[in-house]
């Protein structure tokens, strides 16, 4: 490309000063250079975001085992479940009719208790206990605790009321306490 | 930019335009490297160290920020969070490794550089304040490079930390307190690393700020360049952009490949094994060594073994600070007319086999244990290179007679300047 | 003034220097250097006849040999020696599916608290526990070992010069300091009389000092019976177990290396473009005379 000679002020801009094909086989050139170098950089990036991800440890505590062959009717637990509150409560008749009782289609967040509980199982009911509107830690589950309301969970932060079935009934929780993953096997509840 | 000649920043759209009326930082970023900045055209591929220099920085400190989201500066727990981060953390493996790797590259890169400023003498008017502030940075590394090896609270941390205090207790009177009030304590402990961890990552951002001030300062004159013959035409100049940028970019491949090199394939080939043991304030390693960008200064400060008047301790502490602080005098120790070493046929002798074999022997003999003829042959090294820098560079400088130096960079480059007929090129320009 | 000051100064280090050096020289020149047992004997770690599958830019771990590794591990080594910072689930790594994991955690007591009274109690291991300890603490090791606290073997092979090879040395390195010759002929015994391995103390060429605290652990072969059928040779033991401890150190090697290859591939390719490019940029800077 560069056929142009003379005075050294001239050689400085010969690049510019080249024919048209030179133009075009630099710019190719130097754009796959620069294009090289940004796609460089961001599969550099991938790393660092990646490492804010939980790390192999904390992954590998996401599963909870507790034996509730000794929870009676009416009695809940708490356990602990990826650093986090489960509440576990084996529900009264008079709570299983009360959480039938109410029409599904006039719920917040429409979900029957055979729903957010197990075949077999399901006086059982298993929820996180955080509380849907901002995470804080809803009452009812040890005894003597405001239950709310609706004689299931209350969560005193914002007034967030929930019923025997843990369903959102009053108050500004947008959906019902999550029901995790979770199997029965005879006495053994895994979470996770 | 103080060349005339320098291409002025012109926005063409609007966004660009309201940005250099409101904050004219593209106009800023420009004039600094962009193509505002005239560079001497000759620089050769010594001169792409400084911007490898910068990326290192980056690159710690990208890295650094990141470890420092797993690691916990407790003693009890800080080895096990640096094994968290190899073990557990996704890419926490990559990351440690490019952070300790990245260390040993900045300081190889820092190294070239500054042997670059001695045989080019880059350091003389009217860049001196450049060097200062070069040194300085250069200082603030070692400190952090020191505190960062401290860390991964493994046997050569604990030792290191206890040793390289150690050096403070030989002043006299204030040392001893002076050491305990550095450490928190009797022995390095909890109190130490907590606040190795805490000025470890203040002062990368430090440098940052003296880094700032060292490319401000160097776009003052302008670069230096191998003839080192300053610049007296547009013809000797070339826009920073895009001739310096796409030569700074391949240097940082060819950088880059032998970074990934030791990182993927041999990551702990520059460190040392005992830091794989965690700290063990009862038990002192075989051979406890720094780092080995360290071994020439640790060389000479353990040259000194004989009571001369002063402990032999003092000798070799305020030798070691003595090595590194002699070079803020050299800007006014060379007295030479003459920049670069190609034209001064004394100092370049002196340069290549004297200052060079002497740094390549405190580097050797630095990671060696201190033992005989390890011990006498550094104290030769050292010997040496004080009275290279305080006795033969002033007395070289002064007497020695100069080549013939082109008139130009122009003519350097080309081996014609219009100008150069007038036969001015005979005599050396006095600078 | 700044030079003169500065020719002192450096005369005056120099001359501290050089007199330390004919100080020492007069000492060094005057004392009949004594050699020292471990500069006569000691030796180099060296690989198995086999080398590893690890090593080299394109090593890759031999599943199986980690495999046989950790059951010499957990057989001959885990009586005396943690493994502080590797997890049951990491055993995974080895090959084994999650089932066979949790049944060979399982196969372990960790401490853990009585759930009802919380008193400490043992319990068997599950994925997340780490290797338990064979001491609750320092001072129990080193009192069930003659004041030697077995070290930790999770690094170990990072941890000393040339590990893996060391490992396999070390392990099969134990010799009669009786009857040991070097490779120059000389007995040990004859020549460092007063370096012979103390009570409780053995006599290995490969250890640091020569004589080290830990009985011969590998000693007959047969010791360990394979379930792959490997012949269970001391050398094949000591092997298996250098690369268990290999992957104990740095679990994550063959990962590194597999990214590195994609990592400079890349690199490679972006610097020959950026060469090309520098050269299109420059291309019309070629120097050439006026005339």
């Amino acid at each position: 490309m560069a056929t142009t000679t003379g005075t050294p002020e001239a050689n400085v801009t010969a690049g510019e000063a080249s024919g048209e094909d030179g133009v075009r086989r630099r710019d190719f050139i130097e754009i796959a250079a620069v294009s090289a170098a940004g796609v460089g950089g961001l599969v550099m990036v991938f790393p660092l975001i990646s490492q804010m991800a939980p790390s192999a440890d904390v992954l590998a505590e996401s599963t909870t085992e507790l034996d509730i062959g000794a929870l009676e009717t009416g009695q809940a637990v708490k356990a602990v479940f990826r650093k986090q509150p489960v509440f576990v409560r084996r529900l009264t008749q008079i709570e299983i009719n009360q959480a039938n009782a109410v029409p599904v289609d006039s719920l917040r967040d429409s979900q029957t208790l055979a729903e957010r509980t197990q075949e077999g199982h399901e006086d059982v009911l298993v929820v996180m206990g955080v509380c849907t509107h901002l995470g804080c830690v809803p009452l009812g589950a040890a005894e003597g605790e405001n239950k709310g309301e609706f004689n299931g969970y209350f969560c005193p932060c914002h007034g967030s009321h929930y019923d025997t079935a843990a369903r959102i009934r009053k108050g500004p929780a947008p959906t019902n306490l999550e029901v995790p993953e979770y199997t029965i096997t005879d006495t053994t509840l895994v979470i996770g | 930019m103080s060349f005339p000649w320098a291409k002025e920043y012109e926005p063409k759209y609007g966004l660009t335009k309201f940005f250099d009326e409101k904050l004219p930082l593209p106009r800023l970023v420009y004039n600094a490297v962009g193509a505002g900045y005239p560079v001497p055209r000759n620089l050769s591929y010594f001169w792409n160290f400084g911007v490898l220099a910068g990326f290192c920085l980056m690159l710690q400190i990208v890295t650094g920020i990141v470890l420092a989201m797993h690691y916990a500066a407790d003693s009890g727990i800080a080895f096990g969070s640096v094994e968290h981060i190899m073990r557990d953390v996704n890419w926490g493996w990559l990351m440690r490794y490019a952070h300790a790797n990245g260390a040993s590259f900045f300081f190889m890169v820092i190294y070239i550089h500054i042997f670059r400023g001695f045989f080019y003498a880059s350091y003389k008017p009217p860049r001196e304040m450049i060097w200062l502030l070069g040194v300085v940075i250069f200082l603030l590394m070692m400190a952090t490079a020191f505190m960062g090896y401290v860390l991964p609270w493994g046997q050569m941390s604990f030792w290191g930390a206890k040793v390289i205090t150690g050096l403070f207790g030989a002043i006299p009177i204030v040392g001893e307190p002076l050491q305990i009030w550095l450490l928190g304590g009797y022995a390095p402990d909890n109190a130490a690393l907590n606040r190795f961890f805490s000025l470890h990552y203040l002062l990368p951002f430090v440098i940052a700020g003296a880094v700032i001030l060292h490319i401000w300062a160097l776009h003052i004159p302008g670069s230096s360049n191998p003839t080192g013959v300053e610049i007296k035409q547009e013809s000797d100049t070339l826009p920073f952009h895009p001739y310096y940028t796409a030569k700074d970019g391949f240097g940082l491949g060819v950088f880059l490949l032998l970074f990934f090199i030791f990182l993927f394939f041999m990551p702990n080939m520059l460190g040392h094994p005992d830091n794989y043991i965690p700290a063990n304030p009862l038990s002192t390693p075989a051979l406890i060594v720094p780092e080995w960008y360290f071994y020439p200064f640790y060389a000479i400060l353990r040259a000194f073994t004989f009571d001369f008047i002063l402990p032999a301790k003092l000798w070799g502490v305020l030798a070691m600070f003595a090595s590194i602080l002699v070079w803020f005098f050299l800007p006014w120790l060379d007295r030479g007319p003459v920049r670069s070493g190609h034209y001064r046929p004394l100092f370049r002798k002196f340069f290549w086999f004297g200052l060079i074999p002497c740094m390549a022997a405190l580097f050797y003999l630095g990671g060696a244990h201190a033992e005989e003829p390890y011990i006498m042959f550094s104290q030769l090294a050292t010997a040496y290179y004080f009275l290279h820098f305080l006795v033969i560079l002033p007395i070289v400088s002064s007497i020695e007679r100069p080549d013939p130096m082109p008139y130009s960079i122009t003519e350097a480059v080309l081996g014609s300047d219009k100008k150069a007929v007038l036969g001015e090129n005979a005599e050396p320009v006095a600078v | 003034m700044i030079r003169l000051v500065g020719i002192l100064v450096g005369l005056g280090f120099a001359l501290v220097a050089l007199i330390s050096f004919v100080a020492g020289f007069i000492t060094w020149s005057n004392e009949e250097a004594e050699e020292t047992a471990e500069h006569a004997f000691h030796m180099e770690a060296h690989a198995p006849a086999d080398g590893f599958d690890f090593e080299g830019p394109l090593g890759n771990w031999d599943v199986a040999q980690l495999q046989r590794g950790y059951q010499v591990y957990k057989e001959v080594c885990a009586a005396c020696h943690s493994l502080d910072y590797v997890a049951f689930r990491n055993l995974e790594e080895l090959g084994y599916s999650e089932e066979q994991v949790k049944a060979e955690a399982e196969s372990w007591l960790v401490p853990g608290i009585n759930p009802d009274t919380g008193e400490a109690m043992s319990r068997a291991g599950m994925l997340t526990d780490y290797f338990p300890s064979p001491y609750p603490n320092d001072v129990a090791a080193a009192a069930a070992n003659n004041n030697a606290i077995p070290p930790d073997l999770s690094l170990m092979t990072k941890a000393r010069h040339d590990g893996s090879n060391y490992v396999y040395s070390l392990l099969t390195g134990y010799n009669d300091p009786a009857t040991y010759t070097n490779e120059a002929g000389e007995g040990f015994a004859e020549r460092f009389p007063d370096s012979m391995p103390g009570t409780g103390l053995y006599f290995n060429p490969y250890f640091a000092n020569l004589n080290l605290a830990m009985a011969p652990p590998l000693t007959a072969d047969g010791q360990v019976t394979y379930s792959d059928e490997t012949e269970a040779t001391v050398e094949q033991m000591a092997a298996d177990v250098a690369a268990f401890l290999t992957w104990t150190a740095e679990p994550k090697l063959i990962a590194r290396k597999q990214t590195g290859w994609w990592v400079l591939a890349f690199t490679l390719f972006a610097t020959i473009l950026a060469w090309f490019a520098k050269k299109q940029v420059w291309a019309g800077l070629k120097p050439k005379r006026e005339d």
